[in-house]
């Protein structure tokens, strides 16, 4: 255990320094060469949850955040063939920005999910039907929004009139600037979860899809 | 009701002197509620400098602060460089794609001429007539996006961030351009009528950068820029947290700071004091369900925890104040604001 966390610390370092090498080296010991989900469970998730909690906390910056969860995604999608192998049961998850071109934290909870061996449909930027119409046609199970402006925030809640029309299940999960500073506004808009930092998508997307994580 | 003996102009520069008027200013930084008063879409209201300064006029009129904010949108510099703005029935204008798709292309950029490029001169029109109208007795807030905040719109926040990391030859070159833009937009705004300049930096914030990047990078362009602008200055980090590196925005030689929510204000009180005026830190996304009661709790908050001495403006922690604030919200602020602002302060009991 102590083991464990002394490694997360490292990493943890190494990742906010973004030293590259130095992660790759922790996450991949010599003699092992492909990822595991136990490599991901006991390593990275928890370094890049810890590092996300850090920034809410105001001792960690956006940038670092940014670059920590490129830098797993990079070494997750370098040392493993496939997410399937490392999380056999995926939940359909889909990622959207609504109505605005306010990417970074979009990028940084695709870069924590695939990071963490998920599979995630990218959506890019789209506006409430597109992302209803596409979400029922490809059967998502959870559906992660971020939002910078507070006018997209309160578009959630057409989202999710739109599923509900249109007869989908999915759950919303949902993240961004206007939730964090309203800590009300995911429930007013009809949202399911609300993440506070790009690490909290591994635990929305879990407790939305019942423990998928 | 007693008319004032003061001007807001008077009023805010006592304050900015660290001394206390007669009352906390207020300085209620709305945009698009303009667009309300006149009846008009967003898009139509900022078509026309006329719009804006009667909406701005008018804004005052009815809420009694004590600044005047002509200024249109955050996209704006970037739809001078030639990039896109997106509009909304509901909130501000965004910019759409980063104008800049390459990295190398940063090499080829070049600045806008200020008083060519048409969406520019209409704020130095709105600012020039609002001097007119108000001359002296209302401080007029111009606004520019830094060098260094600025590339976010330019390019996008994550390709910039990782252009910083991976390419700093050109991001200097960035600094550079985007410099010599900012200096003469700012010193425009001033000949044309405005008071003082608000900077707006958000990428210096320790929440969006660690503070050594800031130093080595975003500190040294301010403290050029903002020495070579021919007026007083304000730094604003639009909600981002700035108590880690208050040192080195007071030595970029700005007089005010707009502070975050998450901030304790009794902390940052104790650290600008006597040196930066703390303008904010009114939570402007929760202002939207507030009753009268939560409002007049959050400006007793406010002026408890950095009223005294003055070196203080009240005013929402972003620098835009949401369309989706109602105006019972906003007499509320006000109301409040000139009830508990007068000093002497009474002790006021925290929330």
């Amino acid at each position: 255990m102590s083991d464990d966390i002394s490694t997360i610390d490292a990493f943890k370092a190494a990742l906010l320094s973004m030293d590259r090498l130095r992660a790759r080296a922790l996450a991949q010991p010599e003699g092992t060469s492909r990822a595991s989900l136990a490599l991901l469970e006991r390593l990275i998730v928890p370094a890049l949850e810890q590092i996300g909690a850090a920034w809410t906390a105001g001792t960690v910056a956006l940038s670092q955040v940014y670059m920590s969860g490129r830098i797993c995604e990079d070494l997750v999608n370098a040392i493993a063939a496939d997410s399937m192998t490392l999380r056999p049961h995926q939940p359909r998850v889909a990622l959207a920005v609504l109505n605005d071109h306010h990417l970074l934290g979009k990028r940084m909870v695709y870069s924590v999910l695939r990071a963490s061996g998920f599979q995630v449909l990218d959506y890019g930027v789209v506006d409430v039907d597109q992302v209803a119409a596409r979400a029922v046609n490809e059967g998502i199970d959870v559906l992660l929004l971020s939002t910078l402006m507070l006018r997209s925030a309160l578009q959630v809640r057409r989202v999710r009139d739109r599923l509900t029309a249109l007869g989908s299940h999915a759950r919303i999960g949902v993240g961004g600037a206007p939730f964090r500073f309203d800590d009300r506004l995911w429930v007013e808009v009809g949202a399911d979860a609300c993440g506070r930092t790009a690490s909290d998508a591994v635990d929305v997307v879990g407790r939305l899809t019942g423990g998928a994580r | 009701m007693n008319e004032p003996t003061i001007t807001s102009m008077q009023r805010v520069l006592t304050t900015l002197g660290h001394s206390e008027p007669d009352r906390v200013p207020l300085f209620l930084l709305l945009t698009m509620h303009g667009a309300k008063e006149l009846g008009l879409s967003i898009r139509d209201y900022f078509s026309s400098a006329r719009h804006v300064v009667e909406g701005q006029l008018r804004l005052r009129a009815k809420y009694r602060h004590d600044c005047l904010y002509p200024f249109f949108y955050a996209p704006l510099e970037v739809e001078a460089w030639g990039g896109e703005v997106v509009y909304y029935d509901d909130g501000p204008p965004n910019s759409g794609q980063p104008l800049i798709r390459k990295a190398e292309d940063i090499l080829s950029l070049e600045p806008p001429r200020v008083r060519d490029t048409p969406c520019l001169v209409r704020v130095l029109e709105a600012e020039r007539q609002l001097k007119e109208r108000v001359g002296d007795t209302v401080p007029i807030i111009g606004v520019v996006m830094s060098p260094f905040s600025v590339p976010v719109m330019q390019l996008g926040f994550g390709p910039y961030l990782e252009l910083i990391d991976e390419r700093p030859t050109l991001v200097d070159h960035l600094m550079r351009v985007n410099e010599e833009f900012c200096v003469e937009w700012a010193n425009a705004q001033l000949e044309a009528g405005a008071t003082a300049i608000c900077y707006f930096d958000p990428v210096a914030s320790p929440t969006i950068v660690p503070p050594d990047l800031y130093r080595g990078l975003g500190h040294p362009v301010a403290t050029r820029t903002l020495a070579r602008i021919k007026g007083p200055t304000a730094t604003h980090l639009a909600s981002g947290r700035t108590l880690p590196i208050i040192d080195d925005l007071a030595r970029t030689g700005t007089a005010a700071v707009g502070v975050s929510c998450e901030e304790d204000l009794a902390a940052l009180k104790a650290a600008c004091r006597g040196r930066l005026t703390i303008l904010g830190q009114l939570n402007g996304i929760a202002m939207r369900n507030w009753t009268p009661s939560q409002a007049e709790a959050a400006v007793k908050a406010a002026i408890s925890g950095a009223g005294a001495g003055g070196g203080f403006l009240l005013a929402d922690n972003h620098g835009e104040i949401p369309w989706q604030v109602p105006d019972d919200v906003l007499f509320a602020i006000s109301e409040a604001a000139h009830t508990f602002g007068q000093y002497p302060l009474a002790r006021v009991e925290q929330p």
